[in-house]
């Protein structure tokens, strides 16, 4: 029920965008983000972007995976 | 696809599991609260791989499974109505309410992906009362919230909420209190998304059990286990974020606040828990024109469950699937009896899919025990079936 998958936003127009995710097209409201912007990631549920995803922040986390311990 | 794929890392898996098995040195029994997690977990293979030491039960978290047969059975007394058109999401038209399932019942049901798709139903035609029946924690009540919020504003008067929405984190608090003796929690990673780490806090502080907010690929959930270990190495009680790619401690505000202008908590009633002080979601006075239990009356017949069925202690985590006499005889994926095997997200579900079962002729999708096979590149597609 929480799936949620990460969607790259490829035409924002308000709080409606379309987005993309393993070569398929979704329709993704923006409504509790706020602004979001052409090219960037968002986590999407039941139609409804929940949150950006960080590409700096999963770089840490990978790095720290990587490295012997944890950060 | 970008953001799986890395935590998908065969190699990545096996060097966390390495320092897994370092770490493990005492018996603990850690409790994945998400569905989403009991299904990731089964689908990798992961439970075959962890050492023994390392107990994982599967909690509440599926909403479609907590989600009492009174509730079903009040939005099929909706669906029988001549001018009412019900829409849920999926899994919810195939639960066995007390004598029948929203998708026998023969009214106008309808399933939706995504709650826009119910208030443009609503608006296409404006004689028949359209009522959502709102499942699932703090990921998806946003989205039903603003959805009323977008009905109120565009005067679609016909659009109605029957709010199953429940509250994650009054149910930890009950189970952190029961006698399951729990070492660690891993919490919901899209919950977390919306409400942020910080609500978690009481589960450590009163209750003294570890909590880290988890991703949902084969890399995050082994690391949050680590660090559930070293939390209980140490002695410490603390929220801790790692998917942290995805969730901050103060959480999504935005979706805060449009869940909490329309909802407001309230008590509930959850299968197999009973009922949880302020753990569930009602709709607020200001917008009770929505709400379908305010505005709209129907006959609900007297709740009976299912007998044999222990849905209910699965969901406290006391019982496992293997334990229920139905169990992949009379309940099976296609014939369920109780929501743990309707819901993809069931324990119950889960486990027929991924599990041997003992005496039965099916292979489960997981094969050879004690290596990860890299498992967990097929997305699971939960919400569309």
């Amino acid at each position: 029920m929480c799936v949620a998958v990460p969607v790259k936003l490829v035409d924002v127009q308000g709080s409606a965008a379309v987005g993309e995710v393993g070569g398929a097209r979704v329709s993704v409201n923006l409504d509790l983000l706020g602004e979001a912007t052409t090219g960037q990631y968002v986590l999407v549920h039941a139609g409804y972007a929940i949150e950006r995803l960080d590409a700096e922040q999963a770089e840490r986390t990978l790095a720290a995976l990587r490295e012997a311990g944890l950060a | 696809v970008k953001f799986l794929d890395e935590f998908r890392d065969p190699q990545l898996v096996e060097h966390l599991l390495e320092q897994i098995r370092r770490a493990a040195d005492a018996p603990v029994t850690f409790m994945e609260v998400c569905g989403t997690h009991t299904m990731a977990i089964h689908r990798s293979g992961l439970r075959t791989v962890l050492p023994e030491q390392i107990r994982l039960i599967s909690g509440p978290g599926c909403p479609v499974c907590v989600t009492p047969n009174r509730v079903f059975d009040t939005a099929i007394a909706y669906a029988r109505l001549p001018d009412v058109t019900l829409a849920t999401y999926g899994d919810m038209v195939r639960v066995p309410g007390s004598s029948t399932t929203l998708e026998a019942v023969g009214g106008d049901v309808r399933v939706v992906y995504s709650v826009d798709q119910a208030v443009q139903l609503a608006a296409e035609d404006p004689r028949r009362r359209l009522v959502f029946l709102g499942v699932g924690f703090e990921t998806t009540a946003p989205a039903c919230a603003n959805a009323v919020a977008t009905a109120q504003a565009k005067g679609i008067d016909n659009f109605y909420v029957l709010s199953a929405h429940k509250r994650i984190v009054p149910a930890m608090l009950a189970l952190a209190a029961d006698d399951l003796k729990l070492d660690g929690f891993l919490c919901p990673g899209h919950v977390s998304a919306v409400i942020g780490s910080r609500p978690y806090a009481p589960v450590c502080q009163q209750a003294h059990v570890p909590c880290v907010v988890a991703g949902f690929e084969p890399a995050d959930i082994l690391m949050a286990i680590l660090m559930l270990l070293r939390q209980c190495r140490d002695g410490r009680a603390e929220v801790q974020i790692q998917y942290r790619r995805v969730v901050r401690p103060e959480g999504n505000p935005r979706a805060q606040a449009v869940m909490d202008r329309v909802f407001a908590p309230c008590d509930s009633q959850w299968r197999g828990l009973g009922g949880i002080p302020l753990s569930g979601m009602a709709v607020r006075e200001a917008s009770a024109a929505h709400d379908a239990e305010r505005r709209i009356q129907a006959d609900v017949e007297p709740t009976r469950e299912a007998a044999g069925c222990i849905c209910g202690q699965i969901l406290k985590g006391t019982r496992q699937p293997a334990d229920c006499p139905l169990f992949a005889d009379a309940c099976t994926p296609e014939t369920p009896v109780g929501p743990c095997m309707v819901s993809s997200e069931g324990t119950c579900a889960a486990h027929y899919a991924y599990e041997a079962i003992p005496g039965h002729p099916r292979r489960p999708k997981v094969g050879r025990a004690g290596r990860w096979q890299g498992r967990g590149g097929k997305r699971f597609n939960g919400e569309n079936r």
